[in-house]
């Protein structure tokens, strides 16, 4: 059921791969605004590099959060799968990795690129690429349960954004703060356990909250 | 008077006002008086505050805006981990009041909360020289701003009361968890980030004519919240209730 899940998932995203693509490039836009707005000093870039990929990377997966549920909540598939004996949990835990391939992956694979655009070092970039391995996955999870949340709701693009963000602040701080361990040659590890730490207990407790709040939604 | 009689006499009346129709006016009966203690403790607790209380040697008069941020900034903590708290038995154990309770308990909280940043930095301008600092409790008390600001987002949005008292149940849920993973993580970043600039927990422990007023407006605080919250509730009692007819009758009884 799992693997079916994910496959099922992969597939319907190969065939609407523009949504995907709009997600990547949403990304990038936004890393490239901020050279244009603050000025292009390789200096000043460099310190604010690992904030700049980080908030844009949760801005877009927050973006593509929306469609984690939408399309089977609006033609009736997500209730079907509400009433199947296999555990919701791993339905949710199949969907959450799928949209983790299709569009974290992506981000993950182009921050390196991004991060030589704003002066970052190789190490630098190496610790970028891992802090958003371990940090997009629990992004998803907790939007997860945003998304769940609000599922048929008027405005319910925004009101996502409103009810993760906060939720994602240690992520953030953590994932950042690897990164600028680095440009001032310090070790990044600690960071990177804590994020793992924060990565395994999302992925133990965010599901069940999905769970529960699709079960509400869908009542 | 009558209903503490009954409660002393059998414990199953207790869990009679967790109907919306037996509480309704209990909570009618007692909003007067706590209003009443709340209004006089806050006379009391801002005469004592501006007149009593000595000026401090290092902060001047300044510091005295401190009796309603303290006050506030606890009250922030407490109510939302109370509006938690009420959320979760609500959707547990199907409370339609303990909900309802969530539901009036999150906006005296998030207006406390914001009323500690702005007091905070009424406070900061002249004793740190600036409006806003990013230091750890700053920042997580602004968080904690935003956790409120969703809660009362999502229940806004929802049509359905019961639909909207669950989902808010989960995401108060979510949010107490991640308080404290916020808080640390923001200590953290602080440290990370710079040192302390400004130490003001090294300075002598609070004198005693500080800390009078600073009690007096912590309980004219909580009475106050109490006061309000059971108004609030009265109020979506006869909104979500209005159509039920043992509600009419017990309260037109």
């Amino acid at each position: 059921m799992f693997r079916w899940i994910v496959w099922r998932d992969l597939m319907l995203a190969w065939r609407r791969r523009t949504d995907a693509l709009s997600t990547l490039f949403f990304f990038m836009i936004v890393v490239s605004l901020f050279p244009l707005s603050i000025g292009p000093e390789t200096q000043v870039l460099r310190s604010i590099a690992p904030g700049v990929v980080w908030v844009a990377a949760l801005l877009a997966s927050m973006l593509s959060l929306g469609r984690l549920f939408a399309s089977d909540y609006v033609d009736g598939t997500l209730e079907q799968m509400l009433l199947t004996p296999q555990p919701l949990y791993l339905i949710v835990l199949g969907k959450v990795l799928a949209q983790w391939v299709v569009s974290g992956i992506p981000l993950i694979l182009i921050s390196p690129l991004l991060g030589v655009q704003l002066g970052l070092s190789h190490q630098s970039l190496l610790v970028l690429a891992a802090s958003l391995l371990l940090g997009i996955p629990v992004l998803n999870l907790i939007g997860s349960i945003g998304t769940a949340l609000t599922l048929g709701l008027r405005g319910s693009g925004v009101l996502l954004s409103l009810l993760v963000l906060p939720l994602c602040i240690p992520t953030l701080i953590f994932g950042t703060g690897a990164v600028e361990a680095t440009l001032i040659s310090a070790n990044p590890e600690a960071n990177i356990y804590v994020l793992g730490a924060v990565f395994v207990l999302t992925m133990v407790f965010a599901p069940w909250a999905t769970c529960a709040a699709l079960r509400i939604s869908l009542e | 008077m009558e209903h503490r009689a009954d409660m002393r006499r059998s414990k199953i009346h207790w869990y009679k006002y967790a109907s919306p129709a037996h509480f309704y006016p209990l909570a009618n009966k007692l909003i007067p008086w706590v209003a009443t203690v709340a209004v006089i403790l806050f006379i009391v607790g801002i005469y004592v505050a501006i007149f009593v209380a000595p000026t401090d040697f290092q902060q001047g008069d300044a510091y005295r805006v401190l009796f309603i941020h303290v006050p506030a900034a606890w009250m922030g903590m407490f109510l939302y981990v109370l509006m938690a708290i009420y959320a979760v038995i609500g959707w547990a154990f199907n409370v339609r009041l303990s909900s309802m309770m969530a539901s009036s308990l999150s906006i005296t909280g998030a207006m406390f909360t914001f009323l500690a940043l702005v007091t905070g930095s009424l406070w900061g301008k002249p004793t740190w020289g600036t409006w806003w600092v990013w230091d750890a409790r700053t920042t997580s008390t602004l968080i904690l701003f935003f956790l409120y600001i969703g809660f009362i987002s999502l229940q806004s949005v929802i049509d359905d009361p019961r639909r909207a008292d669950r989902a808010g149940a989960v995401l108060a849920l979510a949010g107490v968890i991640n308080v404290p993973v916020i808080y640390f993580s923001v200590q953290w970043w602080n440290t990370l980030h710079q040192g302390a600039t400004i130490r003001f927990l090294s300075q002598p422990t609070i004198a005693t004519r500080m800390l009078i007023p600073m009690l007096i407006m912590l309980s004219a605080c909580w009475l106050y919240s109490i006061a309000v919250v059971l108004i609030r509730l009265c109020c979506i009692i006869v909104e979500r209730e209005q159509s039920s007819v043992s509600f009419t009758e017990e309260v037109n009884a």
